[in-house]
């Protein structure tokens, strides 16, 4: 599958989480938190902590833990609250 | 337990209200405890929205008693802050005004009914129409029909308010326990109450304030003194952190009819606002059914559609978490307060429905005021224990 990361051309594979196409790519951060801007990535990985967002496809605070990829998802790092685009 | 000194007052429910009468009895000089079976503010009071509102009552008693609250609560937390710190006393205390508005033709007449009613009992109602509306709150649905806004409207954060409430009965000699149940009172040989028996034995004190929310009717069954106060379960859902996008509280005009609605069906009816944290709260419903803490999944679906409807911006946001509670209500639904004429020495202080955050200031006065036997702010007869609805015997 043929998906984009912050613009860039992936490739993944089928089942994978945007998290662990994420973290196969070497990011352990793909979010700033809303007030001081701090780096954010995965902390429970199991969908409970709302640390991970993620915009996919212009919808913003997306788990990465939980999403599945598909073939042509647009993934960018999310930066503090942002409404969809 | 230690042996503890005879209490003036023992409150029993360390929710907002119980805190905010222990607070208002503490500041008159009177040595208060206050204990819960589980830890302050963990029941109704973190199940809410942190509303103080005018908006939502017709007038009657219990607007003139959100009125004085919605007075009140400033002044209170100015106070605490004074004799806390700034810290200890935080509350976020947001006078960001309601706006609610009529999304059909058929809602213009009624919704300025009432607002015409409110501002003839007092409350500012501006009659704004859609245009300002959407002044106020750019992604609001083009589809509004009419507009009422409300400048009194202010919401808060009710666990850090009860907290701090109880921080200034500690500081003033209180006492609070947590994880603590009332089982009962002792009572003396005239009847009256002598002391609260709990899980860790008996607390002795001077009288005994039922402040246990939805339980309320619980404890006065177990302490011989039986009142009717029925729970209503309440669900809200909390999207994901947003960047500004609802600034005030923003109801559907139909609010006002779920509230004061005896249907055991579900009612919802949309309520949209934002916390200081940048979630949005998605409320609200309300259903009759007894202590049942199921989350219904399709309650929440019908939530998040009303609140699409009224913030289109919405439809692609993300639902963080969703989380309900329940309401305690007498039949009549009026708030229960004062002393129990069956029993000296058995208070109660229930029965404020959803409204109990907004109506706790006021009510702690009330019931200090009563209690010392003081010139009441305001007349409390509509809300005596003592009434026909309340004392009605508990349904199975």
């Amino acid at each position: 599958m043929n998906i984009r990361v912050d613009g860039v051309p992936v490739e993944a594979k089928p089942g994978q989480t945007v998290a662990g196409v994420l973290l196969g790519l070497g990011r352990t951060s793909w979010r700033t938190t809303r007030g001081q801007g701090r780096p954010r990535g995965v902390f429970c990985g199991i969908g409970v902590c709302f640390d991970c967002l993620v915009v996919v496809n212009g919808i913003p605070d997306v788990r990465a833990c939980q999403r599945v990829v598909a073939d042509g998802d647009e993934i960018r790092a999310q930066h503090g609250a942002e409404l969809p685009s | 337990m230690r042996a503890a000194m005879r209490a003036d007052v023992v409150v029993v429910g360390a929710g907002v209200v119980g805190a905010a009468c222990a607070e208002a009895l503490s500041a008159a000089g009177l040595r208060v405890t206050v204990l819960d079976r589980g830890g302050p503010a963990s029941g109704t009071t973190s199940a809410g929205e942190g509303n103080v509102l005018v908006s939502d009552k017709e007038p009657g008693p219990e607007l003139e008693l959100a009125k004085a609250s919605r007075h009140r609560w400033p002044e209170l937390l100015a106070e605490l802050r004074e004799e806390l710190g700034a810290e200890l006393a935080e509350a976020e205390w947001e006078p960001k005004g309601g706006l609610v508005v009529a999304t059909t033709e058929a809602g213009i007449a009624p919704l300025s009914a009432f607002a015409a009613a409110q501002r003839s009992a007092g409350v500012l109602a501006e009659e704004i129409g859609p245009a300002a509306a959407a002044e106020l709150e750019p992604h609001l649905t083009s589809a509004v029909t009419a507009a009422v806004y409300y400048p009194e409207d202010a919401q808060l954060q009710p666990v850090l308010a009860t907290t701090a409430l109880l921080a200034a009965v500690r500081a003033r000699g209180g006492t609070v326990h947590s994880g603590l149940s009332a089982l009962g009172v002792s009572t003396d040989a005239r009847g009256a109450v002598t002391g609260v028996r709990t899980s860790r034995g008996v607390l002795p004190c001077g009288a005994v304030l039922n402040a246990c929310g939805p339980w309320a009717g619980e404890f006065a069954a177990a302490a011989g003194a039986p009142i009717t106060i029925l729970p209503r379960r309440g669900q809200v859902l909390v999207t994901a952190p947003l960047p500004e996008s609802v600034r005030h509280k923003v109801y559907d005009a139909d609010y006002v009819g779920a509230v004061g609605s005896g249907d055991a069906d579900l009612r919802t009816s949309t309520v949209v606002e934002s916390t200081r944290a940048g979630t949005v709260l998605i409320g609200s419903s309300r259903q009759r059914a007894g202590f049942d803490e199921t989350v219904h999944v399709d309650v929440l679906a019908e939530l998040a559609r009303k609140a699409v409807a009224l913030f289109p911006i919405l439809a692609d946001v993300g639902v963080m978490r969703a989380y309900g509670g329940f309401r305690p209500y007498a039949p009549d639904h009026l708030p229960v307060l004062g002393a129990d004429p069956r029993l000296p020495g058995l208070w109660h202080a229930t029965g404020h429905e959803g409204a109990g955050i907004g109506l706790a200031a006021a009510t702690g006065r009330l019931v200090a005021d009563l209690f010392l036997g003081r010139e009441s702010f305001m007349d409390a007869t509509p809300f005596r224990v003592g009434r026909p609805a309340v004392l009605g015997k508990v349904p199975a």
